[in-house]
């Protein structure tokens, strides 16, 4: 049973989103294409069926929410607009728009950076990882 | 020929050649590149959630900038490309985006995206065409084969990028045949080099840069060309396992023109 809390925060996922993850007809294209499969503990295609059950809070606290490459191949490749990528950045944003849920921060750049990387990058994980 | 060109934050910096040698062959091709004023950087990547409205302002400067002047917009950044594309496609298309935006901003004309957004390898294609671009090749890279690597953003999500066929590309490969070199097409062109996850977890970008060069190199490629300078820096640095030498597709252009 999902709380009041977690119904919320699901309306908030699916408005964000725009995805209806009730479309999905559970083929597996994006997690068969996902490049980040291997490291996420939960998949593309569990992140809809997860939602569409209110099965939220595992994934609030997974860290599979920050290895999505968007690389928007899921959302390419899906036969049913469902658009997963876009399913894994609103549970995402979900958290991190909390406070203090920032998942990096600029204390964490200066061990991170060589001569080479480029600013690209580095804004990059701030709009992904941080408000 | 006049367009608005927007060089994005990386090529100041860490990928000046890629800009360089974007504005010397647009030159010698006939192309005056006009810098946007003031542009700010776009964010890197697209921030996907419809209520996000402060990290798509700095985009729609840069159209409203380009509408303004009356040009349509050039970029060579793949993300930046990507970014800027992405949030024009919601500025024509998104009411609730639009309105917001327009709300903020205040422009004297509200921006409804009208700007034409053109990666500069549309830019080849579509105005200058690759047929004429060979008739200006000084020194066509003769025998060298060369793989293109697509990446992730100039192609996906295809309905709004419309830059080519998402899973079997040709813009690239007709470039390299442009500059006189011999295209290699290979499997990992357009699967993802790891991103910005290369700052996350690193090990993850180090396996998927050398899954792109061993299919590459297997295929017998000399050199990789690419647009953006993170698919640069993976797989220059994260391809562990490979020596293929990595080059921007303008310092190519810029070489077959015979201004580099």
């Amino acid at each position: 049973m999902s709380t009041v809390k977690e119904k919320n925060m699901i309306d908030e996922i699916l408005r964000m989103s725009g995805s209806d993850p009730k479309r999905c007809m559970k083929c597996g294209k994006c997690s068969a294409t996902c490049p980040a499969f291997a490291e996420m503990e939960y998949h593309p295609h569990q992140f809809a069926s997860m939602i569409d059950q209110g099965k939220i809070q595992p994934l609030l606290t997974s860290e599979a929410i920050y290895k999505c490459l968007s690389c928007f191949a899921c959302m390419e490749r899906c036969p049913r607009d469902v658009k997963p990528a876009k399913l894994i950045e609103a549970v995402r944003l979900c958290v991190i728009r909390e406070q203090s849920r920032n998942h990096m921060t600029p204390d964490d750049i200066p061990c991170l950076l060589d001569e080479d990387l480029p600013q690209q990058a580095i804004v990059s994980v701030f709009r992904k990882y941080s408000k | 020929m006049i367009y608005s060109y927007y060089p994005g934050c990386t090529l100041k910096t860490k990928a000046k050649d890629l800009d360089m040698y974007a504005r010397k062959s647009a030159e010698a091709l006939g192309v005056t590149l006009e810098e946007i004023p003031e542009w700010q950087c776009c964010g890197g990547v697209y921030p996907q959630a419809k209520d996000e409205i402060a990290t798509k302002l700095s985009s729609v400067r840069t159209l409203a900038s380009a509408k303004s002047a009356g040009q349509d917009l050039v970029t060579v950044c793949s993300a930046c490309h990507h970014v800027v594309k992405r949030v024009n496609d919601d500025m024509k298309n998104d009411e609730y985006i639009r309105t917001r935006v327009n709300n903020y901003l205040g422009l004297e004309e509200p921006y409804a995206g009208e700007t034409n957004v053109i990666h500069y390898l549309e830019l080849l294609r579509d105005v200058i065409g690759f047929d004429q671009l060979k008739k200006k090749v000084k020194n066509p890279f003769k025998g060298k084969k060369i793989a293109a690597y697509y990446g992730c953003l100039l192609l996906r999500p295809s309905g709004v990028m419309a830059m080519d066929n998402p899973e079997n590309p040709t813009i690239m490969e007709d470039f390299i045949r442009a500059i006189g070199a011999t295209p290699v097409v290979y499997p990992f062109r357009n699967e993802c080099c790891g991103g910005y996850i290369t700052m996350e977890d690193k090990n993850l970008a180090i396996k998927k840069s050398n899954q792109v060069l061993a299919s590459a190199e297997g295929k017998g490629a000399d050199l990789v060309i690419t647009a953006c300078p993170l698919c640069m820096y993976n797989l220059s640095k994260n391809g562990t396992k490979h020596s293929l030498p990595i080059y921007y597709f303008t310092e190519l252009l810029a070489e077959a023109l015979g201004v580099k």
